[in-house]
This record gives C-alpha cells, sequence and structure tokens, in this order.
C-alpha cells in the first residue's frame, strides 16, 4: 500500500504506475456532472485543486453544517467517471489537479492530459459505500451547495486512509483499456 | 412487532446486511487471487465494507436501488402495498434507503421512495416476503439477445445461448460493480425474460439447478466468464462473476431471447416469514 498525503506533489504522482494499490489522507474534493458543465461554461471554482484531488461522488451526508449540526457522511461511494469525459483534459490541464478518483475508468483523451500534466485516475471501489465514508474524518466545508445541490455539490472532505488503486497512470498505461483488449481477444478465442 | 415494523425490518437488513452466502463466495474468491494485486485489494475492500455496514447498521451501497417484493398470495391482505409502502417510508426516514426514486417526467424525487409503481410489489405462490434491492449501475448492464445473431455467430441452440453470456460479460467489463451474478432466461417473450432472469438472482449461490442441462450450461459458463480475465471493478483478476442461474421458457416459433440480469457483488436480497 502505498501512502499519498495532500498535497499531491508531481514527482509523486509520477512515480505511481498502475496497479498500485494507495491510501490517501489529507484533503479530497467532491465534483460531478453539475461541476464539470459549471467549470466549462467559464464557472469560478471557489477552491483551489493545484496538486489537489478530485473524487466523482454524489455523498449521502446529513445535518445542517453547524455547531449543533455538523455534516455527517452516511454514504460516499464513487460514482461512474465516463459521464465527465468530455470535461476532464481540460479541468486537468487548467487546474493543476493530480489525483482523480471514481469508478469505470475514462477515455484517451483524460489519459493523455494524465501524461501531459502528471495526473492518475484512482479507481475508488464501486458500491463499498460504508467504508468510503468512514474514511472521511471530517467534513471541512462544502462550495456551490445552493446551485448544485448536495448530491452535486464541491464537498471537502478530510479523508485518512481513503483507499483505491491507480488504474490510469501518467505513463499513458490504463488498466481497463489493457482489460478490454485482452478479454475481447480471449472472447474471441472461446466463441 | 406490527407488520409494518416486520417489513421495516426486512428493509434494515437487506440494505445493511449482505446475504451469507455471497459474502462466503466473495471470501473464496479472494483466495484464487495473487496477493499484493489491486483484484486482492478490491475483494478485501468489500468484505471490510460489509462488515462495516452489518455493524454500523448502515447501507452497505449507497444505491439502495428499486425494490422489488415477492409476497406469497395468501398473505395480500396482511402485507398489502399500502403496508409496504408505509414501511418504505420510515426506513428511508431512518436511514436505510437513500431518496432514490424520481419521476422520469418531471424530474422531481419522491423522498419517501413512494409513489404508484414504487415500490415493486409481485403476489407469487412462494412462502414468505422476499426484497430484492438492485442498484442502478447494475441494472444498466442488463441486456437482451435476439437469436440468431449474426455478430457472434451465435445460433438457436445452446452453443448460441452459451456466445450471449460470454458476450454480456465482456461487454459489461467492471461498469456492473464486478463480481456479479448473471441472472438468465432462455426464451419467454421480451417481458417474461427479464421477469425470470431477475427472478434467477433470488436463488442461493450454492444450489444446484434440477434441470441438467442448465446445471452444466451454468458451470461452463461461469468458469469460462472467470477465465476472461476481467477481474474486480474490471481491473483484472480471476474473479468476473460469484454465479450463474439460468432458467428457461417456452417461446414461440419466431422468438428466441436470451435475458440477462446483472447483479453486482452488492446482491442484498433476503425472505423473511410474516
Amino acid at each position: 500500500m502505498i501512502e499519498l498525503k495532500y498535497p499531491f506533489d508531481e514527482k509523486t504522482v509520477r512515480s505511481l504506475k498502475v496497479g498500485d494499490a494507495v491510501a490517501i489522507t489529507g484533503r479530497i474534493y467532491t465534483g460531478r456532472d453539475k461541476l464539470h458543465k459549471f467549470f466549462s461554461d467559464g464557472g469560478n471554482l471557489e477552491v483551489d485543486f493545484r496538486d489537489g484531488a478530485l473524487y466523482h461522488c454524489g455523498p449521502v451526508i446529513v445535518g445542517e453544517g453547524s455547531e449543533s449540526k455538523p455534516y455527517v457522511v452516511k454514504a460516499a461511494g464513487p460514482t461512474t467517471s465516463v459521464r465527465e469525459n468530455p470535461y476532464e483534459p481540460d479541468f486537468i490541464a487548467k487546474t493543476g489537479v493530480r489525483l482523480i478518483i471514481g469508478k469505470g475508468g475514462m477515455d484517451k483523451n483524460t489519459l493523455d492530459a494524465m501524461k501531459r500534466y502528471g495526473a492518475v485516475y484512482i479507481q475508488a471501489v464501486g458500491g463499498a459505500a460504508a467504508i468510503s465514508a468512514a474514511a472521511v474524518k471530517k467534513v471541512a466545508g462544502v462550495s456551490h451547495l445552493k446551485e448544485f445541490g448536495a448530491a452535486e455539490a464541491l464537498w471537502h472532505f478530510d479523508v485518512v486512509d481513503f483507499r483505491g488503486v491507480v488504474a490510469m497512470d501518467s505513463h499513458g498505461e490504463s488498466l481497463f483499456e489493457k482489460v478490454e483488449i485482452s478479454s475481447r481477444e480471449k472472447l474471441n478465442k472461446m466463441i | 412487532m406490527t407488520t409494518v415494523e416486520k417489513i421495516v425490518e426486512l428493509i434494515r437488513e437487506t440494505s445493511t446486511s449482505i446475504p451469507v452466502d455471497v459474502e462466503k463466495a466473495v471470501k473464496a474468491a479472494l483466495k484464487k487471487e495473487s496477493k499484493g494485486s489491486s483484484a486482492e485489494v478490491i475483494l478485501k475492500t468489500i468484505l471490510e465494507n460489509c462488515a462495516l455496514a452489518r455493524k454500523a447498521s448502515t447501507p452497505l451501497c449507497q444505491d439502495t436501488g428499486t425494490l422489488t417484493f415477492f409476497v406469497d398470495t395468501k398473505l395480500k391482505r396482511k402485507v398489502s402495498v399500502e403496508i409496504i409502502k408505509k414501511a418504505a417510508a420510515i426506513a428511508t426516514a431512518r436511514g436505510y434507503l437513500r431518496k432514490n426514486c424520481i419521476d422520469s417526467i418531471t424530474g422531481k424525487s419522491y423522498d419517501d421512495n413512494c409513489c404508484e409503481g414504487a415500490p415493486v410489489v409481485h403476489y407469487v405462490d412462494k412462502r414468505g416476503v422476499t426484497l430484492i434491492m438492485k442498484g442502478g449501475g447494475s441494472e444498466n448492464m442488463s441486456r437482451q439477445y435476439s437469436l440468431p445473431d449474426s455478430t457472434l455467430s451465435a445460433g438457436r441452440d445452446l452453443q448460441g445461448v452459451r456466445k450471449c453470456l460470454l458476450d454480456a460479460v465482456q461487454k459489461t467489463l467492471g461498469y456492473g460493480c464486478a463480481p456479479g451474478i448473471l441472472g438468465v432466461c432462455i426464451g419467454g417473450d421480451r417481458a417474461t425474460g427479464y421477469e425470470v432472469a431477475k427472478e434467477q438472482l433470488l436463488r442461493e449461490l450454492s444450489d444446484k439447478n434440477p434441470d441438467k442441462t442448465l446445471s452444466e450450461l451454468e458451470k461452463r459458463v461461469l468458469s469460462e466468464a472467470n477465465s476472461l480475465g476481467i477481474g474486480p471493478m474490471g481491473l483484472g483478476g480471476a474473479t468476473t462473476l460469484l454465479g450463474v442461474k439460468i432458467a428457461s421458457r417456452p417461446r414461440v416459433p419466431a422468438s428466441f431471447f436470451v435475458t440477462i440480469a446483472y447483479m453486482c457483488w452488492a446482491a442484498r436480497r433476503r425472505t423473511i416469514e410474516v
């Protein structure tokens, strides 16, 4: 298990290879469909993603963010990442984000952007909502809550040992692509 | 305990506690994966997640899915649709279910998970009350083939069926949250196909199909699918499927459908006596 601590510097991120198991500690920000569209339309993000992590996640959160009723994360598994393919290369280029966390992988353009700017894609375990929620030790804040709604807002999570596997690296390698090609070859031989 | 509370308890247990046979299958799968592989990391995480969800009584997956109930016809009065709706609303308020029910026309959320058609309730000739919760990620991977299929060189025979099933597994890759389970119906009309295929997901993973031909096909497809190397979450590995469960229904001469209900590893199902 490789431990990654925020801020995630370029050298460390570029040293990661597909198949590496990682445990992330520090700040990560959630963002999914509405956030990507907003950014692509020229919207200003309230947080700095440089050397940071973006988590494709629509969490279940209770509480009001007040002292008596703080936000508590009930479930926080990953959502499918492919929907952000059209936006992600530009997001990586402009924000300097280093870790994209989600499920299912992303396309060639995103992989190219990761190679060019030094970023990786980390597969979280789909469906493992309880364990992902338990890794979130604190909800440090939230942005765009009113415009995007709770499931789409940009939540500021402080996590400890949030686990995943590097599935796309900054050397142009993608486990998803490899598995797709090799499994299709095997299938063609079988049928 | 009132009937409503019994159903609330059924929903809580189904949402928070993975069936014993599924957990056992994931544990057995873990032994087949090589040390230090991503497949090992993922399966370990799944098992830890299930233990944690059970202990904390929280949903083991945030997509608490479509709720489908199968109720003994004899219990129609006692376990009415109204009683089930009451229970679903309470279970949602207690956090056992996500607000997961959207009006397809207006986009409005039914915040208590209840409206016309939700939860889905079937009255059947089967003892007790059974609940299955199936999330959207896996449901999106369910599919139906019509034989013959020239792209697969699949004809109207068991070889053709086998090709469809393996093709479905390869196309699904990790998108349905593998390792998954295939519920399959050979034949029937299109609607019956999906219904019967989904019902196969209620079978215990370790059961044996009384039909010898289907039992052999189940074993063969399971072993061949796992040799594709897709692995947990599609990152490669020895375990792509935990089970294959097949049934057949008669067809009309003009049709030959092969229908697959794909279930993720979070195969939440449970039966209680009321």
